[in-house]
């Protein structure tokens, strides 16, 4: 392994002098349960670790009037330790309290997920279904990115050199609104997912106003199913429609076959989750 | 001699103490092979091929040797070419050539994985930069992953020259290592007359023992050509006579310091960093410490073979076995060998069955060379056997326990290789099971909406080899007994042993104090494996008792001045037979004792011991829509002869359990068509979590072995037998589907759903 | 832009322990490394270095952790507790005698993890239920015991406590 400095800066400005001194040279240390694994891997050689943490924007949790915005260092627990956020958020807990285990939710960062851009990342699908805004600074200052753009393609984020993500912004939930992730792993915790959905809702008055269904570990990067997520606005939240959604949502997918799942098997269990999911965001929708 | 007397009421066997290593492993104090420091340690790296299956065209190390901070490097050509003689040793085999071969390929890779140099340094980081200095030239090959593709007749040789044995000829060019049969009476009149016949076939992915410590080795080489090895294995004796071949010196040149092991279920026995870290520490002059990544665990060292077994049964309308055959095709891996002996020896061992005919095929592949693991080759058959037996059982309507205590196999019993059994214990178990809390549970009590639960049951069988141990014991002043013997200790042994000595001598477990030595302090102690330990290493500590308890009663006629017939030992207590003023305990005796140190040794060399019978019941959940199958009930029943100590006994059940039930649902080396295990992380190779996992009951049933004093049999290995096809026996029952290639992973339970 | 800066070592201060500790160290290596090679206690374990077996588990000020996965660099002012501070001079951990009792290891190669995650759980909770158990010790593989004496003498030590 190639060996590498360590830096800890304290704001934002003097983590993206370091970002821009080094290039591609350098990367961001947030829980460290990906990028430590990489730089061992010899997936990419860094002359510069830069850890993030010491930056308040990137550790703290806040509520505006109209969202929250917790920083992309974060970790899982705080999440989910937290019960304004999970008593509000809990498609988003229902991601937080399952990638890895204990030790790696004391550290591990949605955040982080998000920037590592796996295919089959947990936290990336809630984020979507929620509208989640990215807060990214940079040599040219802050700028924000609907997070279903995020990712660009298996294990690449859109951030230019000198970028890094500060924070995510996830507007509060409006009435009605529910949402719920699943993902199906062959053994109960401590997996990777084979497929997996985030679909969040909005019902007024027993009809659907508003949908959005996200899938994982079924294309090159976490997908929003626009097809399937379209389909129910409008609509009842009957049997035949969520059936039918799941099924485009099923169709829409195109998963490959490797040591994780088949692509027979992966499209089948899109349609079995996207149904589950939405089954439960309707029912927590009742909370709002 | 040997007494084995049933229902006898023992002090210390039984009883459940704390181990005397437990402090140390609590603590953390415990010194495992990773954890050794040594005043100018440097560090070793190994380089591996990328490929399946090439051959060596040149090695240039020039570049890695100029490396600021590396201190040595080697190839094959620092070792002695071997020959292809044959080894022959407790549970490894294979010739000498291929030993060192596998440790360091000579002219030809095998496998990913396969070791072509290594390298010594400073820091382990630098060791890791140097091998990337190293040049191979390689001439790529293609792969041969499986045994249809190794046995088709275009398949390109692995093992050029290698004279390979078919059915006694000799035959050359061919990539089946070993093909032979077994025959006893008459299978074709026996499936004639059979009223039904059935047959079926099993198809088994690779899997690995899984043990959470990575292997490692420290070597000091000196300047008279001693060797020192620190490592954690599972045999000091076999790393010293397999390391002592290796590099060309006489055996009593290389001394092995066991270490503490964490796990390894056979996986520990061959060698792989020991000669290496010799060689580096010969050529910098310093003491060289290997450990392996997990990946380099997973893609280099013994997996267990993967392989396909055919299995046929004839019975009369009664549900009697008249006839049994079989064709076990086996993955050997780079270099033979493939458990087909074994293999044969099980797969009808739990039936009494006058005809049957095994034919074994032992089968190279472009894999890592395989290890034994637990039983290594009883998975493999009892997958195919026990669910033929239980779709027989259910085409005709049988109970599945009737049918097999109808055809259970008992003393006298002839096995398929020929012996007949001495005391055996299946029928004990059936019984048990039958009666069971578990078997005669209601299945479907609290089932959760939209899951499926089915039961299964399936038997199980191994062997426990003997063969060499030697117990050292002497007597403390204080009384207590120091007991040192060669058996490292994976699982409790250690405990186990001592308490035998214990019971002998008629004192507190905690009085007797064990030492796992080196191979310089103890004579000849084969390995810990074979489940023959607490057997045949027990039973050398048992002897020595004996002549212990007979030194202690000269010693103290000496000491009284009587007649040595006069004084009798007994439970801690020294009593003359007619003068009653004449006692004294052991400590009043040990503290005072007359001409020099009280002590005795004893050695065996022992036979196979009756062999440790199984049944497991399981019941399981499926989720219909995803194929998600949960173990939520498991019972592993168990003759165990006698528990020494009923928690290690019970372990050793929950242990090669999970590790089965891993097998049978998610475990498997997945390779690409150019022979890369792409799973080889504890993320993708999918062993069992605690959140996967019921309570594990076990009943243990004792039927004391013919063989052994206090009726021990080996336990550890028979465990993993039954899972694989309890759990496909339980699937069935749930869904009417046979699963019968492994793993039995969620998305082949929804493809055979779709093709029902 | 920069080339390769010279790597130089670093300085940390932490407790390890309950010992105030100052170490020079590469920037690079894990927390499980610094422990091991520089701190020399080895209690800790390396089963996989990816974060996967838990078998290096640390708890840094109240959590636990897999200490593969954070450089040394990070504990900077952190409160580090490991296997080698779970006894006091009064005696072993309540959790630590159960184990010894239920015989919950065999090799004894994860118990320094297991012994660490579950005294995190049982300082927090009490009274956990079997699942629960489970779930909090699921990023502790084993491969020897089957988990079943294991999660018995965390319950056995609970109810003690």
């Amino acid at each position: 392994m190639h060996p590498y400095n360590y830096y800890a800066p304290e704001n934002i400005d003097e983590a993206v002098g370091l970002l821009e001194e080094f290039g591609g040279k350098a990367r961001c240390l947030a829980g460290g349960t990906d990028i430590l694994v990489q730089t061992r891997g010899g997936k990419f050689e860094l002359d510069a670790i830069i850890d993030v943490k010491k930056i308040p924007e990137l550790t703290k949790v806040n509520w505006t009037e109209n969202h929250l915005v917790f920083g992309s260092a974060v970790p899982c627990y705080v999440l989910y330790e937290d019960k304004k956020i999970s008593s509000k958020f809990p498609g988003i807990i229902d991601a937080a309290s399952l990638i890895g285990g204990i030790q790696i939710q004391s550290r591990a960062s949605l955040g982080g997920n998000l920037c590592n851009a796996s295919p089959s990342a947990d936290g990336i699908c809630p984020l979507i279904v929620h509208n989640t805004i990215c807060v990214i600074a940079g040599p040219k200052g802050y700028r924000e990115v609907s997070v279903d753009e995020f990712c660009v393609s298996p294990g690449r984020n859109l951030l230019d050199e000198g970028e890094f993500l500060v924070s995510l912004k996830v507007p509060l939930p409006t009435t009605g609104f529910g949402a719920a992730y699943e993902r199906f792993t062959p053994r109960n915790e401590m997996d990777i997912a084979v497929a997996a959905v985030g679909s969040s809702v909005v019902i007024d008055s027993g009809k659907i106003t508003d949908s959005k269904i996200a899938l994982a570990a079924v294309g090159p990067t976490p997908i929003y199913a626009d097809k399937a997520s379209e389909f129910l606005e409008g609509k009842d939240a009957s049997d035949e429609n969520l059936n039918q959604a799941s099924q485009i949502a099923e169709d829409s997918c195109s998963p490959i076959t490797d040591m994780r799942g088949d692509v027979e098997f992966r499209k089948h269990l899109i349609g079995v989750l996207t149904r589950r999911t939405l089954d439960l965001a309707i029912k927590r929708s009742g909370g709002n | 001699m040997v007494s084995t007397a049933d229902k006898k009421e023992y002090k210390v066997i039984g009883t459940r103490p704390i181990r005397h290593d437990g402090y140390d492993k609590v603590t953390g104090r415990a010194q495992y092979g990773a954890d050794i420091k040594l005043p100018g340690l440097v560090f070793g790296a190994v380089l591996r091929s990328p490929h399946a299956h090439a051959i060596i065209k040149n090695i240039d190390t020039s570049e890695a040797e100029k490396l600021s901070g590396v201190l040595a490097v080697m190839t094959a050509k620092d070792l002695p070419r071997l020959e292809n003689i044959q080894r022959a040793s407790a549970e490894e085999s294979g010739s000498e050539k291929h030993l060192s071969e596998n440790v360091l390929a000579h002219k030809k890779v095998m496998y990913k994985g396969h070791a072509v140099a290594a390298v010594a340094a400073g820091d382990i980081n630098t060791a890791e930069e140097a091998l990337n200095k190293i040049k191979v030239d390689y001439e790529v090959l293609e792969p041969v992953i499986n045994v249809d593709q190794a046995m088709d007749k275009d398949a390109p040789i692995i093992l050029e020259g290698f004279e390979a044995d078919h059915l006694g000829k000799k035959v050359l060019n061919t990539n089946v290592a070993l093909h032979e049969i077994h025959d006893f009476g008459d299978v074709e009149k026996g499936f004639s007359e059979s009223d039904f016949v059935l047959e079926n076939e099993v198809n088994m992915q690779t899997v690995h023992q899984g043990y959470i410590e990575p292997h490692n080795a420290t070597a000091i080489w000196d300047e008279e050509d001693r060797v020192k090895i620190w490592t954690s294995t599972q045999g000091s004796f076999t790393v010293r006579d397999s390391v002592s071949k290796v590099l060309g010196l006489d055996v009593s040149r290389v001394r092995v310091t066991p270490m503490e092991i964490g796990g390894g279920f056979g996986g520990k026995i061959p060698i792989y960093l020991e000669p290496l870290a010799a060689v580096l520490s010969r050529k910098s002059r310093r003491p060289v410490k290997l450990i392996m990544t997990r990946t380099d665990v997973f893609e280099s060292t013994g997996p267990a073979p993967g392989g396909k077994v055919k299995v046929k049964l004839g019975v009369d309308s009664s549900g009697k076995i008249l006839a049994a055959s079989a064709v076990i095709k086996l993955e050997a891996g780079g270099f033979p060998e493939a458990f087909i002996e074994a293999a044969s020896q099980c797969v009808f061992s739990c039936y009494d069955i006058p005809s049957t005919r095994i034919e074994g095929y032992d089968v190279i592949v472009n894999k890592p060379s395989s290890a034994a693991y637990r039983a290594p080759g009883s998975p493999q058959v009892a997958f195919a056997i026990e669910t033929l037996v239980d779709e027989i059982c259910d085409k005709k309507g049988w109970d599945p326990l009737e049918f097999r205590v109808k055809n259970v196999a008992r003393k006298g019993t002839r096995t398929a290789l020929g012996p007949l059994y001495t005391r055996i214990g299946l029928e004990e178990c059936l019984e048990a099971a039958k009666k069971s809390d578990h078997w005669n549970s209601k299945l479907n009590d609290n089932l959760p909406s939209g899951k499926k639960r089915g039961r299964g049951i399936a038997s199980g069988y191994w062997f426990n080899i003997g063969f060499k141990s030697h117990v050292n014991l002497a007597l403390n002043s204080d009384g207590t007994v120091a007991l040192t013997e060669g058996s490292t200790d994976i699982g409790g042994t250690r405990a186990a042993i001592s308490m035998q000595a214990a019971e002998v001598l008629g004192i507190p477990a905690e009085d007797v104090r064990p030492s796992v030595v080196d191979t310089d302090s103890i004579g000849y102690t084969d390995v810990t494996g074979g489940s023959r330990t607490c057997y045949a290493t027990g039973y050398a500590a048992y002897l020595a008792s004996q002549k212990l308890i007979e030194e202690i009663e000269e010693k103290a006629a000496l000491k009284w001045d009587i007649d040595v017939t006069e004084v009798v030992y007994e439970n801690g207590i020294i009593k003359s037979k007619s003068n009653s003023e004449l006692k004294m305990t052991l400590k009043e005796f040990a503290d005072d004792s007359p001409g020099g140190p009280v002590t005795a040794n004893a050695s065996v060399d022992l036979e196979e011991a009756g062999g440790g019978f199984g049944v497991h019941i399981a019941d399981i959940e499926i989720d219909e829509n995803t194929g998600k199958t949960d173990v939520v009930r498991y019972t592993a029943i168990q003759d165990c002869g006698k528990a020494i100590h009923p928690s290690y006994v019970e372990g050793q059940l929950q242990g090669g359990a999970t590790q089965g039930i891993g097998w049978a649902l998610n475990e498997e080396y997945y390779m690409s068509q150019d022979g890369r295990m792409e799973n080889s992380s504890y993320l993708d190779y999918r062993m069992p979590i605690s959140l996967d996992l019921p309570m594990i009951d076990t009943i243990l049933v004792e039927v004391p072995s013919e063989e052994h004093p206090f009726g021990v049999r080996g336990v550890g290995e028979t465990p993993i037998v039954p899972p694989i096809p309890t759990i496909s026996n339980a699937i069935h029952n749930a869904l009417g589907i046979r699963m019968s290639s492994t793993p039995m992973k969620p998305s082949s339970i929804i493809e055979s759903l779709k093709n029902k | 832009m920069a080339t390769s800066k010279k790597v130089k070592k670093i300085q940390i201060t932490t407790t390890i322990n309950g010992q105030e500790m100052e170490l020079l160290i590469p920037p690079y290596i894990s927390l499980l490394e610094t422990l091991r090679e520089i701190v020399g206690i080895t209690g800790t374990k390396e089963g996989c270095n990816d974060g996967n077996c838990g078998a290096c588990t640390v708890n840094i000020d109240g959590r636990i952790v897999d200490s593969c996965l954070v450089l040394g660099a990070e504990v900077d002012g952190k409160n580090i507790e490991t296997i080698e501070g779970m006894a006091t001079p009064e005696g072993l951990h309540p959790l630590q005698q159960a184990f010894l009792e239920e015989a919950a290891l065999q090799c004894g190669i994860c118990t320094p993890g297991f012994l660490v995650a579950s005294k995190n759980l049982l300082d927090n909770e009490p009274n956990p239920s079997e699942g629960r158990i489970r779930h909090w010790l699921s990023g502790n593989l084993c491969r020897c015991t089957g988990y079943d004496k294991i999660v018995k003498a965390v319950q056995k030590a609970s109810d003690k406590s």
